[in-house]
C-alpha cells in the first residue's frame, strides 16, 4: 500500500527522518517493500528568476539573463514560448538531473544531467525546465501540466531548493500489510500505528457536518442478505455541482497512483485511501421507486458495469438494486446505468459492510477486481463504515459540491462499533513471551494502541476499538505488547520446562537415506523432478489406454497443461532429464530419484490416494549398458539386504529384448530396460540410455532385516569350474538355479565366461560357471562331489539338453 | 705349523684373487653368482677349506678353524658390502625407469552425490534429531481440513489468497505448506510433542523465483511453560550449526494463522558479516524462516488443553536454505537434473 509521507502527516506528528519511520514501522510489523522520495530523480534545480528576455532573431529561442540566487546571474538560452522577464522558474544548474522527454514534450525518455550548452551560438548555463522535466505532472501541482516551463509563485526565493516548494521533497512509502491486520489497510490506519510506536498524538480525520431540513420523502433501504451486507449507509446529497477536486486532493490521488476524476468521484476514493472504506455514489435520478434494495442476484440476471462489460450473475452475487434493477455490483463496482456523470444533480453516498469471503468469491468467479473489491476481500470493519460516511459528508461540504440533507438510512445487523471489553492476565501474556514486561510498559504501550489498559493485580482490562476485530484473546495481547516493546527483549532459552524424547529418523527414513547413499557411491547423482507432470508424457511413453499409468489425479486449477497430472510413474522426467543432459552435450552420466507416484483409489478424489515411494534410475552413455543399470538397481537389493530375480518382459517404450522385470520374493516390484530406439530418436538422444523403476513402498517390509552370523566352514570347500554347452535360447537363470538346486551344499555359483562360434554351431553357445561346494558337518570323501556334478550334469541334461564342453 | 703356514698363504691368495675379482663384477646377481664359486662347501675356494679340517693334526684345528673362518667373515663383509651397492643402484635404476607424472589425472571411480535439498535435510534433521525431534512425513496431497481449516485458516479467511492452492477436487489439494503435518501429529500423539515434518509443497506460482513445487521443513513443540524465548533458543541453535558460530538472529513481528505471536526470523548476513552486501540486499540481514507460538485456537481444535500445554511452530524453506548456503541463483536449476549442477554442491 502506497502511503505518502505529507498525506500520513495528517494524522500523526512525526519529527524523526524517513529512516527510522521506516525502521519503527518495520520493527512493529509493517515491512516497508520500498520507500522513494517524490523528487529522487531531480537533483540541483533552483528558483530562476529571468532578469532580461530577448528574442534571438529568426528563431524560437529567447536569450535570457537568469537570476540563480548564490548561483549568481546565468545566462540560459530557452525555448519555451512563455518564457518573460519577472518569471520564476525552475532552473537546472549545470550538473543538474532532470528527466530527458520526447519530442511531444510529455513523455518521460530518462534522466538527464544538464551540461553547458551552445544554442544557435549562443552559451547556455542551465535549463529552465518544464513540470515534466522535473516529474510533475497537472495534478501533482498546478500548472504544470503545461507544455512550456513551470510558472512558479511570485514570492518564490531565487536560488531556492525547487524541491520544498513543489512537493518533490515527499516520501512516498510503499508498506506490506498482513492479513491480520485490515484495519491498516488505509492512510489512517498506518497513523494509528505510527502515533502508536512512536507515541505521539493521533489527530482524526474532521467528520464533522451539518446538514439541511430538505429530505429525500420515502427513501428506504431493505436489505435481504444480511448475512453478506450487515450494514448499509445511505446518505441523500441535493444540489450537487460536478467539477474538478481541489488541487490538494488531486494532487493526493496523484501520489497514490490514482486519476482524480470529478469532486463526488474522488470524494469516494479519497476515503477509499484515507480510511479504507470503499464507497460508492450513485445518480440518484437514475434510481427508479426511492429504494435501495441489497439482495442476491437472481440466476442469470444481467448487469453493465462502469467498465461497460456485461456481466451475467446468479445467486452467489451480491447486487445493489433500485426499485426494479440492480444498479451496482455490491462491493466490486457500479453499475453503468446510475453513473456520476457531469450533469448529475443528486446523489446517493453508500458506506456499506460486505461480507469479506462473498466479495472474494464473487470477484473471482466474475473474474472482476477493483480497488474496492480488493478491499473488501481484506475485510472491513463497521466503525470504519460509520466514520467513513462522516468523512464523505465533511468533505462534500468542505469541497463545497453539494448539499447534505438529512435522509440517512442506516441499515444494522452487524457488530457494534463501541469498544469491547477484554480481561486477560498479566502473567500470562507474561508466559506466552517467556519474559517478564514491566508494567508500566504493558500500560504504555496498550495505551498508545488506544486500548484503554487498566491492571489491577493480575487482571488487565482492555478496551477494544471496534476496529481491531483481530483482537480476541491473551495470545493477541502479548503480541501486541511485544511487537511494541520489541522482539529484542526475548531472550533465547533452551526449554527448561520441556521433557526429554526420542528423536531422529525411524527405520524407514533411515533406510530411504542409506539407499541414496549407496546409490550415490555407485555413481548416479541424486535428482528431484516436479510430482505432476504432462499428460503427453503417457502418450510419449506409449501407454495403451488402459495402462494403469493412465489413471492419473488432474489438478483441476493447474498453471498449464504440462504440469496437470500427478505423475503416475518417474519414467518420463528420468528420460527428459537424461535427454536435457544430452542436449547440452553431457553423453554420460547415472541419475536417480526417489519421489512419489500417486495412484487414486478412485476418481474422482473420495478418500486420500496411494503415495507411493519409488526409485527410478536413469543411466546413459558409451560406458553403459543394461548390466550396468542392473548393477545399479542389484545396489538397491543389496542396500536393502535382499535378492531381485530378473525375468525377461516388455514394456511399451523399451527395447523389446533388453527390459526385464525385477520380481522379489516372487512379487514383481518393477522393471529396467533400455530405452527404445523411437523414444531416442523422438527425443533426439545421442547416446543408449537406460531406465529403472522399482517400487520401494513394497520393498519397506524387507527394511531393517537383521542378519545373522553364518560360521565359517569347519571343511574345506571344493570348487568346480563348469563349462556347459547349450541351445542359444537357454537362459543363464535357468542353468544358475538348477546348479543351485542341484544339491545342498552348494554355497556359490558363478558364471564366468560366455561364447558363441562356429566350433559349437550357430545355434549354440557355451556358458562356464564356477561352482562351490560347501561341506557341513563332516568332510567331503573322495569322490563325493563328483557324485555331485555328474547327477547335476545328468539333470541338466534331460531337462536343457545340456553337455559338458570336451 | 707347516699346514697352517700353507693354509695362511693359500688364504691370503684368496684373499688378493676375491679384491681383484670383486672389482670385476657389475651386478648383484653375478656378486651371488661368484659368492658360490667361494663359500660353497664342495668347490668354494674358501668353503672346501673346512673340509680338509679333518686332514689337519687335531692340535691345530682350532687355529686352521680360526683363520678360515677369518677369511670367510672378511669375504662376507665385503660380498655383503658389494651386494648392497649394487642392490642401491638397480633400485635407483628402476624407480628411475618408473617415474612417473604425478600432475596428471587421477584414476576415480566416479562418485555421485546427494541433491542439494537432501543435504539441507540431512543436517537439519541431524540438528534436530539430535535436540529429541521425532520426524513425521505428511502426504503431499491433503485435505482443505488439514491444509487450511484446522490451521485456523477458515474458508473466508483472507490469509487463503497469501497462497495459491493447486485443488484436485473441492475438498483435496496439494499441500501449500508442511504445516499441515502439525494437525496429524497432534491429532495422533498427545504432548510432549517435538516434530520436524519434511515434504514437498505446491503452490500456484511459476516465474523466475518461483518454483511452483518447492520443499519445506515444519517444526512443532508442544510441551508444558513452552514460551516465545524457548522459540528464539532453539532457532538460534539451528541457525549457527547451519550458517555458522557467527551468525546471529533477529525476530520481527509477522502474521501466520496458525501462530501468535508470529514472527519472521532474520540471520545475520553470512556474507557480509552485517555490514550489507548484494546477498542481504544492504541491509545486514537474510529472512530465512517464519515462526510463532502456536495459536490457541489450533491446539483446541486438536484436543489439546491450552491453558496446560503451550508450543510453538516454525517452517523452514529448504531450498532457500540451499541457495543460501550454496549460492544458488536459481531455484529452477535444482529441479533440472543437470549433472553440472548436481556434481557442484558436495556435503
Amino acid at each position: 500500500m502506497l502511503v505518502p509521507l505529507s498525506w500520513l502527516k495528517d494524522y500523526v506528528d512525526i519529527d524523526v527522518t524517513p529512516d527510522v519511520l521506516e525502521e519503527k514501522l518495520f520493527s512493529c510489523g509493517f515491512e516497508v517493500e520500498e520507500k522513494y522520495e517524490t523528487g529522487h530523480d531531480i537533483s540541483n534545480v533552483v528558483v530562476g528568476e529571468v532578469v532580461e528576455c530577448e528574442a534571438i532573431p529568426d528563431t524560437h529561442l529567447h536569450l535570457c539573463k537568469v537570476n540563480a540566487g548564490d548561483a549568481g546571474i546565468l545566462q540560459i538560452c530557452c525555448g519555451a514560448d512563455n518564457v518573460k522577464a519577472g518569471g520564476k522558474y525552475p532552473l537546472a544548474l549545470i550538473g543538474a538531473t532532470v528527466y530527458a522527454t520526447a519530442k511531444d514534450h510529455k513523455t518521460v525518455e530518462g534522466v538527464m544531467t544538464i551540461g553547458q550548452g551552445k544554442l544557435r551560438g549562443y552559451d547556455s548555463f542551465g535549463m529552465l525546465c518544464s513540470g515534466v522535466e522535473i516529474g510533475l505532472t497537472e495534478d501533482l501541482y498546478e500548472g504544470a501540466g503545461y507544455n512550456g516551463l513551470l510558472v512558479l509563485p511570485d514570492d518564490a526565493v531565487p536560488g531556492a531548493d525547487v524541491k520544498p516548494l513543489t512537493g518533490l521533497d515527499d516520501w512516498i512509502f510503499d508498506i506490506a500489510i498482513t492479513a491480520n491486520r485490515p484495519d491498516c489497510q488505509s492512510i489512517f490506519g498506518i497513523a494509528r500505528e505510527v502515533s502508536a510506536v512512536l507515541g505521539s498524538p493521533l489527530h482524526e480525520p474532521d467528520l464533522s457536518y451539518t446538514q439541511t431540513d430538505v429530505k429525500k420523502d420515502g427513501f428506504t433501504v431493505n436489505i435481504d442478505a444480511p448475512d453478506i451486507c450487515p450494514r448499509y449507509i445511505g446518505h441523500y446529497i441535493y444540489d450537487v455541482k460536478i467539477e474538478q477536486s481541489p488541487a490538494w486532493m488531486r494532487r493526493r490521488l496523484a501520489l497514490i497512483g490514482q486519476t482524480p476524476i470529478s469532486n463526488l468521484v474522488d470524494i469516494t476514493n479519497y476515503i477509499l485511501h484515507e480510511l479504507g472504506q470503499p464507497m460508492h455514489a450513485f445518480d440518484y435520478a437514475y434510481l427508479k421507486g426511492d429504494q435501495i434494495n441489497v439482495r442476491r442476484a437472481h440466476e442469470g440476471e444481467q448487469i453493465v458495469t462502469l467498465d461497460e462489460k456485461e456481466l451475467t450473475l446468479g445467486p452467489n452475487n451480491l447486487v445493489i438494486c433500485d426499485g426494479d434493477k440492480p444498479v451496482a455490483l455490491a462491493g466490486i463496482m457500479g453499475g453503468l446505468n446510475s453513473e456520476i456523470l457531469d450533469t448529475t444533480n443528486e446523489v446517493l453516498f453508500e458506506a456499506a459492510k460486505f461480507a469479506r469471503d462473498n466479495i472474494r468469491k464473487s470477484s473471482r468467479s466474475l473474474g472482476k477486481v477493483s480497488d474496492s473489491s480488493a478491499r473488501f476481500s481484506k475485510g472491513v470493519d463497521e466503525y470504519t463504515t460509520v466514520m467513513a460516511m462522516k468523512r464523505a459528508l465533511h468533505l462534500t461540504q468542505e469541497l463545497n459540491c453539494g448539499k447534505v440533507s438529512s435522509t440517512h438510512v442506516d441499515r444494522n445487523s452487524g457488530n457494534s462499533i463501541e469498544p469491547s471489553e477484554l480481561k486477560v492476565s498479566v502473567s500470562k501474556v507474561n508466559s506466552i513471551l517467556g519474559i517478564t514486561v514491566p508494567e508500566d510498559e504493558i500500560i504504555r504501550i496498550l495505551g498508545n494502541l488506544n486500548f484503554s489498559p487498566k491492571i489491577n493485580g493480575d487482571e488487565l482490562t482492555l478496551s477494544i476499538p471496534a476496529y481491531r476485530e483481530d483482537m480476541e484473546s491473551c495470545q493477541d495481547v502479548a503480541e501486541e505488547v511485544i511487537r511494541m516493546y520489541g522482539y529484542d527483549h526475548i531472550v533465547p532459552t533452551f526449554m527448561p520446562t520441556a521433557q526429554v524424547t526420542p528423536g531422529g529418523y525411524d527405520l524407514y527414513q533411515r533406510t530411504e537415506l542409506k539407499l541414496k547413499r549407496a546409490l550415490c557411491a555407485a555413481g548416479a547423482d541424486e535428482g528431484v523432478h516436479y510430482s505432476f507432470f504432462s499428460p503427453a508424457y503417457l502418450d510419449m511413453l506409449g501407454f495403451p489406454a488402459d495402462a494403469p499409468e493412465r489413471k492419473a489425479i488432474k489438478i483441476m486449477n493447474p498453471i498449464n497443461e504440462d504440469l496437470s497430472l500427478m505423475r503416475t510413474t518417474l519414467a518420463p522426467q528420468m528420460i527428459l532429464a537424461m535427454q536435457n543432459n544430452q542436449k547440452k552435450g553431457i553423453l554420460k552420466g547415472r541419475l536417480f530419484e526417489v519421489g512419489n507416484r500417486f495412484v487414486p483409489k478412485e476418481l474422482p478424489l473420495k478418500e486420500y490416494p496411494d503415495e507411493l515411494e519409488t526409485v527410478c534410475i536413469g543411466c546413459f552413455g558409451e560406458n553403459e549398458d543394461f548390466f550396468s543399470l542392473k548393477s545399479l538397481v542389484d545396489t538397491v537389493a543389496g542396500t536393502l539386504g535382499i535378492a531381485f530375480e530378473y525375468e525377461a518382459a516388455q514394456k511399451p517404450f523399451l527395447h523389446p529384448y533388453r527390459t526385464a522385470q525385477i520380481v522379489c520374493e516372487g512379487e514383481a516390484v518393477g522393471y529396467l530396460g533400455q530405452v527404445g530406439y523411437e523414444l531416442i530418436d523422438e527425443l533426439d538422444m545421442r547416446v543408449d540410455s537406460f531406465v529403472a523403476e522399482i517400487s520401494l513402498h513394497m520393498l519397506g517390509k524387507y527394511y531393517g532385516k537383521s542378519q545373522t552370523f553364518k560360521p565359517l566352514p569347519k571343511f574345506q570347500e571344493e570348487k568346480r569350474d563348469l563349462c556347459f554347452v547349450m541351445g542359444k535360447d537357454i537362459t543363464c537363470a535357468q542353468i544358475e538355479n538348477e546348479i543351485k538346486n542341484s544339491c545342498e551344499y552348494v554355497t556359490a555359483v558363478e558364471l564366468f565366461d560366455v561364447y558363441e562360434g562356429m566350433q559349437l554351431g550357430a545355434d549354440k553357445k557355451s556358458m562356464a560357471f564356477s561352482v562351490v561346494y560347501t561341506p557341513g558337518e563332516e568332510e567331503f570323501k573322495t569322490g563325493t562331489v563328483d557324485g555331485f556334478v555328474s547327477t547335476l550334469l545328468s539333470n541338466l541334461k534331460d531337462k536343457y539338453d545340456v553337455t559338458l564342453r570336451s | 705349523m707347516a699346514d697352517l703356514n700353507e693354509l695362511s698363504e693359500k688364504l691370503s691368495a684368496i684373499k688378493s684373487e676375491i679384491r681383484s675379482e670383486l672389482d670385476r663384477l657389475g651386478s648383484s646377481k653375478s656378486v651371488f653368482e661368484y659368492k658360490k664359486t667361494i663359500f660353497d662347501s664342495k668347490t668354494g675356494k674358501v668353503g672346501s677349506l673346512m673340509r680338509e679340517m679333518g686332514k689337519i693334526p687335531a692340535e691345530l684345528r682350532a687355529e686352521y678353524g680360526k683363520k678360515v673362518n677369518e677369511v670367510k667373515t672378511w669375504a662376507q663383509g665385503l660380498f655383503d658390502e658389494m651386494d648392497e651397492k649394487f642392490k642401491r643402484e638397480e633400485m635407483r635404476l628402476r624407480y628411475e625407469a618408473e617415474k612417473i607424472d604425478v600432475t596428471m589425472p587421477a584414476k576415480m571411480h566416479k562418485q555421485g552425490y546427494l541433491h542439494p535439498n537432501t543435504l539441507i535435510r540431512e543436517q537439519i534433521v541431524d540438528i534436530f534429531g539430535s535436540m529429541g525431534f521425532q520426524i513425521y512425513e505428511g502426504t503431499e496431497i491433503e485435505t482443505d481440513y488439514y491444509n487450511f481449516t484446522a490451521l485456523n485458516t477458515p474458508d473466508d479467511h483472507p490469509a487463503r489468497d497469501m497462497q495459491d492452492t493447486f485443488y484436485l477436487s473441492d475438498k483435496f489439494l496439494l499441500r501449500t505448506q508442511t504445516s499441515a503435518g502439525q494437525i496429524h501429529v497432534m491429532e495422533k500423539q498427545s504432548p510432549p510433542i517435538k516434530i520436524i515434518s519434511p515434504g514437498k509443497v505446491f503452490r500456484s506460482d511459476d516465474d523466475a523465483t518461483h518454483s511452483p513445487m518447492f520443499s519445506q521443513m515444519e517444526g512443532l513443540v508442544v510441551d508444558k511453560g513452552i514460551t516465545l524465548c524457548d522459540l528464539k533458543g532453539m532457532l538460534d541453535v539451528f541457525v549457527k550449526k547451519i550458517f555458522g558460530e557467527d551468525v546471529s538472529t533477529r525476530l520481527r513481528p509477522s502474521y501466520f494463522p496458525f501462530t501468535e505471536p508470529s514472527v519472521e526470523v532474520d540471520v545475520s548476513c553470512f556474507q557480509c558479516h552485517g555490514r550489507g552486501c548484494k546477498l542481504c540486499k544492504g541491509t545486514g540481514w537474510i529472512e530465512v524462516l517464519g515462526a510463532g507460538v502456536v495459536n490457541s485456537k489450533v491446539l483446541k481444535g486438536c484436543g489439546i488443553d491450552p491453558d496446560e500445554y503451550s508450543g510453538f511452530a516454525f517452517g523452514i524453506g529448504i531450498e532457500r536454505i540451499a541457495m543460501l548456503k550454496y549460492g544458488i541463483n536459481n531455484i529452477k536449476l535444482l529441479f533440472e537434473s543437470d549433472l553440472r549442477v548436481l556434481e557442484q554442491i558436495r556435503e
